[in-house]
């Protein structure tokens, strides 16, 4: 088969580029050199564009545009860094650090400080600004839910749904500020049709699901993501040939991921894989 | 599509009879004979869209939705345990705790026109009576305020007002120069032969004799646009649908009538169910589209009633099914109650709900006229905007633009409410100044002078005494910045305490965001709590009007849908008309 590639041209902050038709704004920055912001965003899930981190001005468009999501068009004039954006884009980044527990979340600490983002200035004297607040969900050895951290990104539910697990275990309850992730009457997850294949931790930005190894060591202090080790090998469990990264510390294994742009897992494993080794380390083994 | 998983909780005897009698005993798999690999998957798509009202029934049934009976509705229709809960969590009818109770449920409304008609007092009496009251936003009977609703458990849905007057007719009753309210208190709504006595179904007759493109032209050709907010040319839709080929195609009237101080739809329906129909019939011969859908809001249950017996009737005479009123097309009609979601009334959110999916607002592009319900191609119009199709159709574009301005054809259909005399559902030509339908509207009642005009509900904004010469037009409202909208129109004396209509605005929106995207969902809730905050300091610092500017501008800028972009709107021009308190 052969294809053919169309090529688009448009104008990103003054600079003329030239890539494939279908390529999203985002993509297209990227191959102007141009650093977007992006959080509900991931190259191996469908575009959600709740965030609204990374928009940006489109010429003849009255809001701004999700870049992660709208495909380039010819002719297209583009603004990453005009007022309204540098606003909508600290504006965002201060909502979210406004009720969200954001210390753990990929990158987001330096698009904070790069806009300027003063995520303090909600609480007011007589009315202090609401928080998602949340008991970490603790209900098995395997993964913990805190969703004090969740942005509602939507990711772990479209890993666990049809971007990848087809399970659907979570959903998005309620309505609103009180929206969480959440099962059918919150049931735990042993309860739930969870399959602990762990793919919604792999996908989630903010480290609201997080490994019970790595929950409990950053709790003791001892979790040193500087010292750590990644050895990528392969599942050695069945043939279908997963590509596994192994997170070490101190020579133990503390938690697996895989790589996003691997052709067979593209990220995603089963429970096997991401979370069957503790064998390796087991005591009795000899 | 692997196998459902569903937990161990069972249905009882009267959730099951509640969700067969509401869906049919038709289960998406038969367990014995096969999996859903096989014909399943197929059959359960297809029937997602009976989530909604098998939710209905279980709320009804027990008045709440326990977990053996969503076990059985996700059974019913394999689908996801998790995906069904997130959908009964996204609507104000539906509880998912057990209430602890039996009985009926009353909500009473807490938006501004029940605001300032003592509706707290109501709320007061009614619990005091043992009543369980839920406190709700805006009901749709603005001009019967305080307004209340009661959702039955075990039976049906009801209206109190209803019960003291089923009829209730307009200020303008008779008037011949009525269009689209004509027929009501003249044409009895539950006839199909009173309706065509008064010349029924005529236009239908018309629109097959000159074909849809005709139809489409003269639709285009007479200027009409969308009355429900937005004001889109409806010639442009229906051409773009109409020019869609080889997939099936819907048409969809959006009766989810939920932007506070809106009863018009409510009214149109009531009392002219039959031309809601004639015309979403209009609409499927021009646009060539097979499907019609009614999604009504919850809180309507006469209008849902007299609307399913207009449907009914129809299908009795011939009018809808096969060879729909013998123009050689099929075409039929299906009624859906919303659950109570003011963003349901979004055209992508509606679609969403409809199709048994949380209301969430789609990003647009793609269209609705390419993408609309199951993705597929579809006109949505409001039940206002479709009535006027009727019009057109017989007796022309021509003598349509007789009425109204060049830019503005026609009439319009405005909901008075607040401190007028005569509150109420008015049709006035385009371009009646608003001092005049104030006037027509028996002017004001109570004491003190006007203080403001709320126009187009709470996605709309306040005007001042000085616009009362202000002609009610598309072009004169949005020179003067603000808007017809839904044709809101609220009236408030100076000794009303603005801040704290402004303060509920800002509540509704806050608890009507979908929140999906973080512009809207977190602003929302900042918004409000400022809005409280300045309650109780009385102060309006530069600080916080800085913050209220930039939260304004971050949700107008980014957010993805219509109800972020206009939820600071009125609050705004609140504070810039200086009507809040502390305002500097
Ligand atoms: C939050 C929100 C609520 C809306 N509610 C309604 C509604 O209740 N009824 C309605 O007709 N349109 C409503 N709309 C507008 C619809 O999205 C859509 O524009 C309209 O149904 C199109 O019909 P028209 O062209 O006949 O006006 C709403 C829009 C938004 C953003
Ligand atoms: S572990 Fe897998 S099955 Fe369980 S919730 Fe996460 S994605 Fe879904
Ligand atoms: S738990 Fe994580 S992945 Fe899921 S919505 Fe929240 S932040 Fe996103
Ligand atoms: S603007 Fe508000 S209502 Fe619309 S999609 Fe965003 S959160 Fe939902
Ligand atoms: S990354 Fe684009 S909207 Fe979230
Ligand atoms: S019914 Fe109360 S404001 Fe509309």
């Amino acid at each position: 088969m052969t294809v053919t590639e169309v090529s688009v041209s448009l104008t990103i902050d003054g600079q003329e580029v030239d890539v494939p038709a279908g390529t999203s704004i985002h993509k297209a920055c990227e191959s102007a050199g141009i650093d977007t912001p992006t959080l509900c965003w991931a190259e191996n899930l469908t575009p959600v564009n709740v965030c609204r981190v990374c928009v940006v001005e489109v010429e003849g468009s009255r809001a701004l545009v999700p870049s992660c999501a709208r495909p380039v068009e010819d002719g297209m004039v583009v603004e990453t860094d005009s007022e309204r954006v540098q606003h909508s884009r600290k504006m965002v980044l201060e909502f979210l650090g406004s009720g969200i527990d954001l210390s753990q979340a990929d990158d987001l600490g330096r698009w904070i400080d790069h806009y300027g983002a003063e995520p303090d200035r909600y609480d007011q004297p007589e009315v202090p600004a609401q928080k998602m607040y949340e008991e970490p969900k603790i209900q098995d050895d395997l993964y913990i839910r805190d969703y004090d951290k969740c942005v509602l990104c939507y990711k772990c539910v479209e890993a666990c749904g049809d971007d990848a697990q087809y399970t659907f275990a979570i959903a998005v309850v309620g309505r609103g500020f009180d929206a969480r992730i959440g099962t059918e009457f919150d049931v735990t997850l042993p309860d739930s049709a969870c399959v602990y294949c762990g793919n919604c931790i792999g996908v989630c930005p903010t480290g609201a699901l997080q490994f019970k190894t790595e929950f409990d060591m950053r709790n003791a202090g001892e979790w040193r993501p500087e010292e750590q080790d990644v050895t990528t090998t392969v599942c050695s469990f069945c043939g279908v040939g997963c590509n596994l990264e192994l997170h070490t510390q101190d020579d133990k294994i503390v938690k697996v991921t895989s790589p996003a742009d691997h052709s067979v897992t593209h990220g995603h494993l089963c429970i096997k894989g991401r979370f069957g080794w503790t064998y390796v380390q087991s005591p009795t083994r000899r | 599509m692997a196998d459902i998983f569903i937990g161990l909780d069972l249905a009882d005897e009267v959730e099951i009879t509640a969700v067969t009698a509401a869906i049919g005993n038709d289960p998406a798999i038969v367990h014995e004979t096969e999996r859903l690999v096989i014909g399943g998957g197929a059959r359960r798509h297809e029937r997602r869209h009976l989530l909604l009202p098998a939710l209905h029934a279980l709320q009804n049934a027990r008045g709440w939705i326990s977990p053996g009976g969503l076990n059985h509705v996700c059974d019913v229709l394999q689908v996801p345990p998790a995906e069904a809960y997130g959908v009964a969590t996204f609507y104000e009818m539906f509880r998912v705790d057990d209430p602890g109770h039996g009985d009926d449920v009353v909500h009473v409304c807490m938006d501004a026109a029940c605001q300032i008609a003592a509706n707290e007092e109501l709320i007061a009496e009614l619990e005091a009576g043992g009543a369980h009251v839920h406190r709700s936003p805006c009901l749709g009977q603005c001009e019967r305020a305080p307004a209340q609703f009661v959702q039955g458990v075990g039976g049906p849905d009801r209206v109190p007002a209803d019960e003291i007057s089923v009829e209730l007719r307009i200020p303008q009753q008779g008037d011949s120069s009525l269009r689209l309210l004509k027929n009501i208190g003249i044409v009895d709504p539950t006839s199909l032969d009173s309706y065509r006595a008064a010349g029924g179904f005529d236009a239908l007759a018309r629109a097959v004799e000159l074909g849809p493109k005709a139809v489409c032209d003269a639709i285009a050709d007479s200027g009409l646009s969308g009355r429900g907010g937005a004001a889109f040319p409806t010639g442009v839709k229906w051409k773009a649908v109409a020019a869609e080929q080889g997939r099936p195609k819907h048409v969809v009237a959006n009766c989810d009538e939920s932007e506070p101080g809106t009863f018009k739809d409510r009214v149109l329906m009531e009392n002219d169910p039959f031309a809601v129909v004639e015309s979403l019939a209009v609409a499927g011969f021009a646009t060539g589209a097979e499907n019609g859908w009614i999604y009504i809001r919850g809180e309507y249950p006469v209008a849902t009633a007299r609307l399913q017996n207009a449907v009914d009737q129809c299908r009795a005479a011939g009018l809808l099914g096969a060879d729909a009123a013998g123009s050689g097309h099929a075409f039929d009609v299906e009624i859906r109650r919303g659950a109570g979601a003011y963003i349901c009334g979004e055209e992508t959110a509606l679609f969403a709900s409809l199709e048994g999916f949380r209301g969430e607002p789609r990003s647009k592009p793609p269209f609705p006229t390419t993408h609309g319900l199951f993705q597929e191609p579809t006109a949505i119009n409001n039940p206002e905007t479709l009535l006027n199709a009727l019009d057109i159709v017989l007796n022309g574009a021509d003598e349509y633009r007789s009425r109204g301005t060049e830019q503005s054809p026609g009439t319009k259909l405005l909901c008075l409410s607040g401190r007028v005399a005569k509150p109420g559902v008015y049709e006035i030509a385009f371009g009646t100044t608003l001092g005049d339908v104030l006037d027509l509207a028996g002017g004001l009642t109570g004491s003190g002078e006007l203080a403001t005009v709320l126009m187009g509900g709470a996605a709309g904004s306040f005007v001042g005494p000085d616009a009362l010469d202000m002609p009610l037009t598309l072009e004169d409202t949005r020179e003067r910045g603000t808007t017809l909208g839904s044709g809101v129109m609220m009236a408030f004396t100076d000794e009303i305490d603005m801040t704290a209509i402004c303060v509920r605005i800002s509540e509704f929106f806050r608890n009507e965001s979908c929140g999906q995207c973080v512009p809207c969902r977190v602003g929302t809730v900042r918004q409000h709590e400022t809005m409280v905050q300045l309650q109780r300091s009385g102060s309006m610092t530069a600080e916080r009007r800085a913050l209220v500017d930039d939260m304004a501008r971050v949700m107008v800028d980014a957010s993805i849908c219509g109800l972020g972009h206009t939820a600071a709107s009125a609050i705004n021009s609140a504070i810039d008309l200086g009507l809040i308190e502390g305002a500097p």
